[in-house]
Parts: C-alpha cells; structure tokens; sequence
C-alpha cells in the first residue's frame, strides 16, 4: 500500500437514507427479537456497516492506496456510538486513512469512518484490514 | 424491564446464547448488508479460494455476539462503543442445522463515569471465531 495515502481522507458518500424496511431487514438476518427493534424505528449497533462497508470499498478500490483487493480481510472493526441511528436519518460517510503499517511479510492498514446525518456525527467506526503479502 | 447499573456487579456473568448459522442466514444478510462476497453463498467459489466451505459474515458474527449484551441490557441503545477481532471464520455447512456460535458475557469493569464494560466471548465448536470483543454501556442510575 502507499503509505503517503496516510491521513488521506475521502469525499463524504452519498446520502443513504435508512428506512424501517432496511432497518427490519437487517434485525431479521441477524435474527435479532429484542423489542426494541419491533417498529423498525432504531438500527441494531452494527447497522452502520450498511453504509461504512461501502464507504470503504469506494476507498480500497481507489488507484492511488495501491491496494490488492484479492487479499484483503477484514479482521476488526470497532464503532463508538454518540446516538443510534434512526428511521430518517439521511447517513453520509467520511472514510479516512488512519494507518498503513507492516506486520511481517503482511500489510495492516486501518480506516475511520465518521458516519453523519445531515451535519451531526452520530457514529464513528474503525475497520482494520489486513492484506495478506506475497506466498513464500 | 430495564436494568439498572445497581443490578451490576463486576465478575457478573452474562446469560449466554447460542446461535445456529445456516445458509439461508448468510443470503439474509448479504442482501440486509449489501455484502454480495460470494466466499458467503457460493461453496464452490470458497473452496476455490482455500477455504473449507462457505463462511459467515464477520459482520453476521459481530452483530450477533452483541445480542449477549442488548438482550441483557433490554435497551440496544445503552451500547456506546463496541469491538470485534475477526479472528477465524464460522463456517456454515449446507444442513438445515448450520453451525451453532455459543457467545457469552462477563462485567469486566465498572468505569469511574458509570459505564460498564462486557468482554464478550464466541465460540465455534472450540474455536473462538471473535477475540478482543468488548462494548461499554451505559445504564439507567
């Protein structure tokens, strides 16, 4: 990867507006039956992959980070809460690079995620991605 | 009803829960995520990248372990941070029984703002599938 990618951050995403529909479909997959999710109103904590995934994968497939797709993993990802999302939020992403650094013949870089509504930052997550170096 | 912070005590064990992981899961939360990876549906395309079968989303996985802490909690909405390392896959055989996760929790720590933290443990036959897994949260006085 190209370490002077480093604090590089990306143009925020395109609104993505979250429905009860998206929001119920997700709390289904997860199989999730706490009452709190019945009315579809408040997003389950790790909702907002929804839209940091995409944020990233705009910035993991752009040219200049030098990043080789196919051996990518994902291998944590961390979220710090200001409020839950909730049905109406108009959710934009600014995806940064935090760190790109060597670990053995490996690459593990880490990417901050502010997710807003609107103006105000309601979460932000970290993902770490490890990129696995040539086979010896 | 909604627990409180003096129902908590450090040491405290969580109710545990276990949790099967079948196929027709992975195709629920490809399409509720938007993760089409086919190292998630499609056996013959994880087997041609080196993997024993199909795996679940680490995400899947994630977003299920913090059930340990929302159920326990009641309100989803206590949790202010929450992390994960991925560190193996759960992998999900084509059976109508799938692969079954047992997730735990443990009170490792009442912080100074009233905050509580939970390790959280999840494992897949005897493999943890999630290591460093903790969330804070935050409950009524």
């Amino acid at each position: 990867m190209n370490h002077d990618m480093i604090g590089h951050v990306y143009p925020p995403s395109k609104p993505y507006l979250v429905t009860s529909e998206n929001i119920s479909a997700f709390v289904k997959a997860l199989g999730d039956s706490n009452p709190a999710y019945a009315d579809g109103t408040v997003a389950p904590p790790t909702f907002p992959i929804v839209v940091t995934m995409n944020a990233m994968d705009a910035a993991f497939h752009d040219p200049a980070l030098q990043l080789d797709y196919s051996r990518l993993v994902h291998s944590d990802q961390k979220f710090e809460y200001i409020r839950p999302i909730r049905v109406g939020d108009e959710l934009t992403v600014s995806a940064s690079v935090e760190e790109i650094k060597p670990l053995g013949t490996n690459e593990i870089a880490t990417f901050k995620t502010d997710v807003f509504s609107g103006d105000e930052l309601v979460v932000t997550g970290w993902s770490k991605i490890v990129v696995r170096g040539p086979e010896a | 009803m909604t627990l409180k912070i003096s129902d908590v005590s450090v040491g405290q064990e969580l109710p545990a829960l276990d949790l099967a992981f079948t196929r027709s899961d992975l195709v629920a939360y490809a399409n509720a995520s938007g993760d089409q990876n086919p190292i998630h549906q499609d056996e013959a395309f994880a087997k041609s990248v080196g993997l024993p079968d199909v795996i679940a989303h680490g995400m899947l996985t994630m977003g299920r372990a913090i059930r340990v802490v929302t159920d326990w909690a009641g309100d989803p909405t206590a949790v202010i941070d929450y992390s994960v390392r991925m560190t193996r896959p759960v992998v999900v055989p084509d059976t109508a029984e799938g692969s079954i996760v047992s997730f735990t929790g443990k009170v490792s720590q009442i912080n100074d703002d009233g905050t509580i933290q939970v390790d959280i443990g999840a494992v897949f036959g005897e493999t943890k599938v999630l290591g460093l897994a903790k969330a804070t949260v935050r409950l009524a006085q």
